[in-house]
């Protein structure tokens, strides 16, 4: 089956030549929920970005192919590859409130995507809202398209984004964090919706996220990302129940459990992070020479 | 059963309600705590849990007496302090410690690490013998002493906490109020300052408020724990009774929306009854 998403020995570096992505690959399959797990500035936002053509403009891609359902993103002119990625992949923030326009009501701002970007009628994408609304289970449609964006809480405002993102029917949704801003009763509503709604469109999602117990619950494959790099790739039933590298050892051990209040929260070892820190220092000796 | 330091009694705080702010006039209240009752014994760490809006901040900053309580008394070593006029606090002030959320918004830029642990001691007339009080607070928390000369964006997020911790305890305080204290923080860094300030706060004897969302965190760090809801304690019990056999609905259901990092296939199956 050809992949849904596959990035191929993906780097991209800073003005200073620093690389941010080191030689990253993974593949998403349709349907299928791949989770994208590291701590701060392990470039897991980043990949999402690369994909999705948002990257910030200090950083710039020196390698690596991205591909769309098997259509190489580097291939494409500017044009032809902003309208590929508009009308198969969609993005679900980790913000709502920042993602949505604070001037106008929830309505339009819905719709107005769906007609711009994939032309649609008003009325077309106005019931397709409507239907998407009851998807993510928003009992008062009526009420919440008039509101504007603060008037919601913010697991409704939440929901509203998944309704957006899968109103136009995206191949591929990038979840940033999506929960990660709200209380946990209301993560979980939210989860329970990302996955019902996932698999009932079949719709692949790269899922980005610091927490291992979010990985363990939604997602069917995971890569474990330190420094750009991608340092562990498993199916995630089997990096829970074996991790490999020393790293998603100590990542799975520091990550806190009431279950088991003194095998968690296990600070990560000098002895790891220095093993980290060689296996880095020996990608970028091996990646230099070719371009040089 | 311990010698409560603080002992709460019929708590309310009202504040001003931004959400019905009038043209004219003064902004009506809310009342944020409805009522609470509770004891924090002496060299104990007690926990306090709740969603955003329960509440538990406030109840922290009442603690600690950054805000007056509109009824109910707060007895902090048998003396009701609910009232203390700011002058009458302020020889309280080193016994009542604070270590906030996020180290960058509570560090002065412009300080170095140094004199961000000396002002506290300085306020307090500890002015002596500063060099070597400021380098035993550092040294307490694990921060090499070439730190001192440092300033907070020169440090990660889990050195500014452990500074944080530093200036907190460099007055050797009798309570510290800890809210949020790791929820910026990446799980590495976090275990790190939790058994940082468990170890700490069992040498010094000190009695601490955790204030957390994350009742994972809580069951290891606590003795004790506070669920709140809506300005209400819904359960107050000893950590392992809490977490063996949670007595309130609505603990359970807090329990059981934590993402334990483990499979669990059934986890994200709809509930078999549906809410009202």
């Amino acid at each position: 089956m050809e992949p849904c998403l596959e990035i191929r020995c993906l780097s991209a570096v800073l003005p200073n030549e620093r690389r941010v992505l080191r030689s990253v690959s993974l593949a998403v399959q349709p349907g299928e929920v791949r989770a994208l797990v590291g701590e701060s500035g392990a470039g897991k936002t980043m990949i999402g970005k690369a994909v999705l053509g948002v990257l910030p403009k200090s950083v710039r891609i020196v390698e690596g192919e991205m591909l769309i359902e098997g259509e190489d993103l580097g291939r494409l002119d500017a044009k032809a590859r902003r309208t590929l990625i508009g009308a198969r992949t969609a993005l679900i923030p980790q913000d709502p409130l920042t993602a949505l326009n604070p001037s106008r009501r929830i309505g339009p701002q819905m719709t107005d995507r769906l007609v711009r970007i994939l032309g649609w009628s008003g009325e077309k994408a106005d019931k397709r809202i409507r239907q998407l609304l009851d998807e993510v289970q928003i009992r008062e449609p009526e009420r919440v398209l008039k509101c504007y964006p603060h008037e919601l809480s913010g697991g409704m405002r939440q929901r509203v984004l998944i309704a957006a993102a899968f109103a136009a029917e995206p191949r591929l949704i990038v979840a940033d964090e999506p929960t990660t801003a709200l209380d946990v009763t209301v993560q979980k509503q939210i989860l329970r919706l990302i996955a019902q709604l996932q698999r009932d469109h079949g719709t692949a999602i790269l899922f980005v996220t610091h927490d291992l117990g979010v990985v363990a619950k939604i997602s069917q494959k995971v890569s474990v990302l330190y420094a750009g790099k991608v340092v562990e790739e498993a199916q995630t039933a089997d990096l829970f129940a074996s991790p490999q590298h020393p790293y998603t050892r100590a990542l799975i051990a520091a990550t806190p459990r009431y279950t088991d209040p003194y095998a968690s929260l296990k600070p990560v070892d000098e002895t790891v992070l220095a093993g980290l820190a060689d296996e880095i220092a020996a990608a970028d000796r091996a990646w230099r020479p070719s371009h040089g | 059963m311990a010698e409560p330091l603080f002992s709460v009694r019929g708590l309310k705080v009202a504040l001003p309600d931004m959400t019905r702010k009038p043209l004219i006039g003064r902004t009506p209240l809310a009342e944020i705590l409805k009522g609470l009752d509770f004891d924090l014994p002496k060299g104990s760490v007690t926990g306090i849990v709740g969603e955003s809006g329960s509440g538990k901040s406030t109840l922290g900053r009442a603690l600690v007496r950054l805000i007056e309580p509109s009824a109910g008394s707060i007895g902090f070593e048998g003396r009701d302090i609910s009232h203390l006029s700011e002058a009458e606090l302020r020889p309280l002030r080193r016994d009542l410690q604070m270590i906030f959320q996020d180290p960058m918004s509570s560090l002065n830029p412009r300080h170095t690490i140094f004199n961000i642990i000396a002002a506290p001691l300085r306020q307090n007339g500890l002015g002596d013998r500063l060099k070597e009080r400021v380098a035993e607070a550092l040294q307490r928390v694990g921060l090499p002493q070439s730190f001192a000369g440092r300033y907070r964006h020169e440090l990660s997020g889990g050195q500014r906490q452990r500074v944080g911790i530093a200036r907190a305890l460099a007055l050797s305080p009798k309570f510290v109020l800890a809210d949020e204290i790791v929820s910026g923080l990446d799980v590495s860094t976090q275990a790190q300052i939790l058994t940082l300030l468990e170890k700490l706060a069992a040498e010094m004897g000190l009695t601490v408020a955790f204030i957390s969302h994350d009742l994972s965190v809580i069951r290891r760090l606590c003795r004790q724990v506070i669920v709140m809801r809506e300005g209400r304690i819904v359960e107050a019990s000893a950590t392992d009774a809490l977490f063996d056999n949670p007595k309130e609905g609505y603990t359970r259901d807090l329990l059981a929306a934590i993402p334990l990092p483990e499979i669990d296939a059934n986890w994200l199956q709809p509930p078999a009854k549906v809410p009202a």
